[in-house]
């Protein structure tokens, strides 16, 4: 549906995108992810016509898309704090796309106010979006990217100045959203958890190239190499012959005994993280549920479960 | 060829096209007649006459400037440091003689000063420092305001009383400050032409004035050419000194500015800020009542008299007085239309990103005077393919001229200051640079363009150093109407100047307002 080849652009000189590849489906949510710097929202501003690529093409569907600009291209943008206009009200920002489009007025009231309950914010029409709070200036935001109806949403972070229970009621929404309309929609962040809640796919990105583009669970299982399972927050690499190895703190089996240490044990929800030092002096990371976990200082037997240890090695090819 | 890159060309030729013809032409015009001719105008430069003129205009300046700073910093250190009712009034009428025209100013102090003292150096002085206390008080008291009260706190606790805490602290942190007013204060009574004109009577002249004898009284097109030479070299030294001076303001000003410090008066204090208040209030309020004062005293008590003898024939000009006022509010009508176009697309190519040089440029007429410019204009216009200066026309395209760089000063900020991303955002939803251009920065830039209105109608309206060059007498405006009725004797003539005085004051006053209002509606300035 959605496709970069091979995309690099630079600014001044410094490359933002250097041959990024990533290809989107028809219906499929991937999400973006990467340090601040990867040129994330770089490749967002790419396939929006916004920046002009210095190499490659982006298609959307079979049409390339060089040399059409971005009012032509019916591809969404919710941008990061909404960039509403603040001399309209909800209503008039929701409507732009379609008025720009020539809709008729009637037609236009009717699909503002469906898109406006689709985002929650039903009756919403006469406020003035100064008088928004964060949240719904984002949802107003994703409204007007909705109204006419755009072939791909494009996502820059639009949870990225929320905080607290609201982001976490509009990342639910967010999901279920997409999973009823079916967009195509390319969602960039910087959390994991919200790419992985959101992505049918995840994409990784790492100074201006996808590095791993793969289903959460996979990408969980097979990161593609140590920089993006760190990046991931595992952090037991072991190198053995020549091999990087990735040892999953799952796999890291603690029972009563001798041979490790713990240096601390941190509750986190249902999951406690342990950390361990094993007599050699190599340090691990452990996760177990047990309400009767082992407490730092204590001395413990580790065993290491063979199926929780992955081979590090050359990116994985995106699966399309 | 892409459409977009077509308008922006059409939207840099118009305004250099127009700054070339009526800017730049009229100017190399003054040059050419100065500097080529038989031999270089050495001897009028020399001349004892110049040598005198300069030496005034310089040493009135100087003592301007100081009284400015010295009656100015009172009632500036007022209004920063202290919270009272009515504050905020008293802050917006301190700014009202500055915008007042300078012809009003001047008929102003005619009334108020007694007889024997309302023409020469001290009524000029008086007016200096009446029009410039505004400068004074907007950018010192800014600059005051935003002072860090712990650095006197910390003063204090280290031992310094009330008068060390002025000297070791205050004086010095508001330094560039001062030094920035003072520049400003110098600049504008060194080009001070209307009130010079006016009330210098006739051994007293500055530069700008003598600019205006020699062209219009003598008809020494040459001295007068070669005497605009010395204004612009003079001008230009001191914008640059302005500039830098105006620059070097800044850091303190943002420390504290969004802090709210103002306090109630304690004590003593309170006594001093009435008296301070109440000094200000007479000393910028006399002028004006003394003028709608004499507007009504009429020889058989007062009445309506002098107003309407405006509506009737008089010797000082060739139509009825009314009429000046008609003329005025046309011209100033055009003249605000134009600016607001040439100077719109002015700011709207200086609000690129990389142009900023652009509204340096614009800002260019600013530094050469009215004055220069309607001499300009009478010897550049005066053959044939351009002979219009006696086309009315000239006239709203002098005042545009003049009031151009304040329009781009107000817009081309408020149109940098648009999110690029609503721009885009707009584009991401269809709409093309053309549609972007009418949905985003048009609307978002209307106020200012409101409020630039409002300015370039005042400023044109009041409009007296070029107007004076190029007004025909069966066609004058307001204040050069005012002018013909204060150069000839009897009381009512100066009756009726100073009636119409109270008119075009008022007419100020209300496009002044209507700008304010839409600032102050809409948050900005």
């Amino acid at each position: 549906m959605l496709r970069a080849e091979e995309v690099a652009v630079a600014f001044d000189g410094v490359p933002a995108l250097a041959g990024a590849e990533l290809a989107v489906g028809e219906g499929e949510t991937v999400a973006v992810l990467g340090p601040s710097g990867s040129g994330k929202s770089t490749l967002l501003r790419v396939f929006a016509g916004l920046v002009r690529p210095d190499a490659g093409r982006v298609l959307l569907g079979a049409r390339d898309l060089a040399g059409v600009p971005a009012h032509r291209r019916g591809i969404g943008l919710v941008f990061q704090d909404g960039a509403l206009f603040p001399h309209r009200d909800v209503e008039r920002n929701v409507a732009f796309g379609l008025r720009v489009a020539g809709v008729a007025s009637e037609v236009r009231r009717g699909r503002v106010a469906e898109v406006l309950a689709l985002v929650g914010l039903a009756g919403f029409e006469r406020r003035s979006v100064s008088t928004l709070s964060g949240g719904e200036q984002q949802r107003v935001a994703l409204a007007r990217a909705l109204a006419p109806d755009p072939r791909v949403l494009l996502l820059d972070e639009p949870l990225g100045s929320l905080d607290g229970p609201r982001r976490t009621r509009l990342l639910a929404d967010l999901g279920e959203l997409f999973t009823r309309l079916r967009l195509t929609a390319v969602y960039v962040t910087h959390d994991i958890g919200e790419a992985f809640a959101l992505g049918d796919r995840v994409a990784v990105m790492r100074e201006g190239r996808v590095v791993q583009c793969a289903a959460p669970d996979e990408l969980w299982a097979r990161p593609a190499d140590a920089w993006t399972a760190r990046f991931l927050g595992m952090t037991n690499m072991r190198e053995e012959g020549g091999r990087s190895l990735l040892v999953r703190p799952e796999a890291v089996l603690v029972s009563p005994g001798a041979g490790a240490t713990v240096l601390a044990a941190e509750r986190r929800g249902a999951i406690v993280t342990l950390r361990l030092r094993l007599d050699g002096g190599e340090e691990l990371e452990a996760v177990t549920t047990r309400i009767d976990h082992p407490r730092a200082g204590e001395r413990v037997a580790v065993e290491l479960d063979p199926a929780g240890i992955v081979e590090l090695g050359r990116p994985v090819e995106p699966n399309d | 060829m892409d459409r977009h890159r077509a308008a922006l060309s059409a939207a840099v030729a118009l305004p250099v096209g127009f700054f070339a013809l009526f800017f730049v032409y009229p100017l190399a015009a003054i040059l050419h007649r100065g500097l080529s001719g038989s031999e270089l105008p050495l001897d009028v430069l020399t001349s004892r006459r110049t040598l005198d003129v300069l030496w005034f205009t310089l040493w009135q300046a100087a003592v301007s400037t100081a009284l400015t700073l010295a009656l100015g910093l009172p009632l500036a250190w007022a209004l920063a440091r202290f919270r009272f009712r009515g504050r905020a009034l008293a802050q917006a009428l301190v700014v009202v003689p500055f915008v007042l025209p300078t012809v009003v100013v001047a008929s102003a102090f005619l009334a108020l000063l007694p007889e024997g003292l309302e023409r020469g150096l001290p009524a000029i002085l008086a007016a200096h420092v009446f029009f410039n206390i505004a400068v004074v008080v907007r950018i010192v008291g800014g600059f005051w305001a935003g002072i860090d009260p712990r650095l006197w706190e910390a003063a204090a606790t280290l031992g310094a009383g009330p008068a060390a805490r002025l000297r070791e602290v205050t004086l010095p942190v508001l330094g560039p400050a001062l030094a920035a007013a003072g520049a400003l204060a110098f600049l504008f009574s060194f080009s001070s032409f209307g009130a010079v004109l006016i009330l210098g009577g006739p051994g007293r002249a500055t530069l700008e004035t003598e600019i205006y004898n020699q062209a219009a009284r003598a008809f020494d097109l040459r001295a007068a050419a070669a005497l605009s030479l010395l204004q612009l070299a003079c001008i230009f030294a001191l914008l640059a000194v302005t500039g830098r001076l105006e620059r070097r303001l800044g850091g303190p000003r943002r420390l504290a500015a969004e802090r709210d410090l103002l306090r109630r008066p304690r004590g003593r204090e309170r006594l001093l800020l009435t008296g301070v208040l109440g000094a200000g209030a007479i000393g910028l309020g006399l002028p004006l009542a003394a003028l709608v004062e004499r507007s009504l005293a009429t020889p058989a008590g007062y009445g309506l008299a002098f107003y309407r003898a405006l509506g009737e024939e008089t010797p000082a000009l060739l139509v009825e007085p009314w009429r000046a006022a008609v003329n005025s509010l046309v011209f100033a009508a055009l003249a605000t239309a134009l600016a607001l176009v040439v100077g719109g697309l002015v700011a709207w190519v200086a609000a690129r990103p990389r142009a900023v040089w652009v509204d340096r440029l614009a800002m260019l007429p600013l530094g050469v005077s009215a004055v220069m410019l309607g001499f300009g204009f009478v010897i550049a216009f005066d053959d044939p393919p351009l002979e219009f200066r006696r086309s009315a026309w000239l006239i709203p395209v002098a005042q545009a001229l003049v009031a151009a760089p304040f329009v781009v000063r107000i817009v081309a900020p408020a149109l940098r200051s648009i999110d690029e991303r609503l721009r885009e955002a707009a584009a991401v939803l269809g709409a093309s640079p053309a549609r972007v251009w009418r949905e985003v920065d048009l609307p978002l830039a209307l106020r200012a363009l409101g409020v630039a209105a409002g300015f370039a109608f005042a400023i044109s309206l009041g409009e007296f150093g070029a107007t004076v060059f190029i007004a025909r007498s069966d066609r004058p405006t307001v204040p050069v109407a005012i002018f013909r009725f204060l150069s000839r004797p009897g009381a009512l003539n100066a009756g009726e100047a100073a009636a119409l005085s109270v008119v075009l004051m008022a007419m100020t006053a209300v496009a002044v307002l209507a700008a304010d209002r839409i600032a102050v509606r809409r948050g900005t300035l």
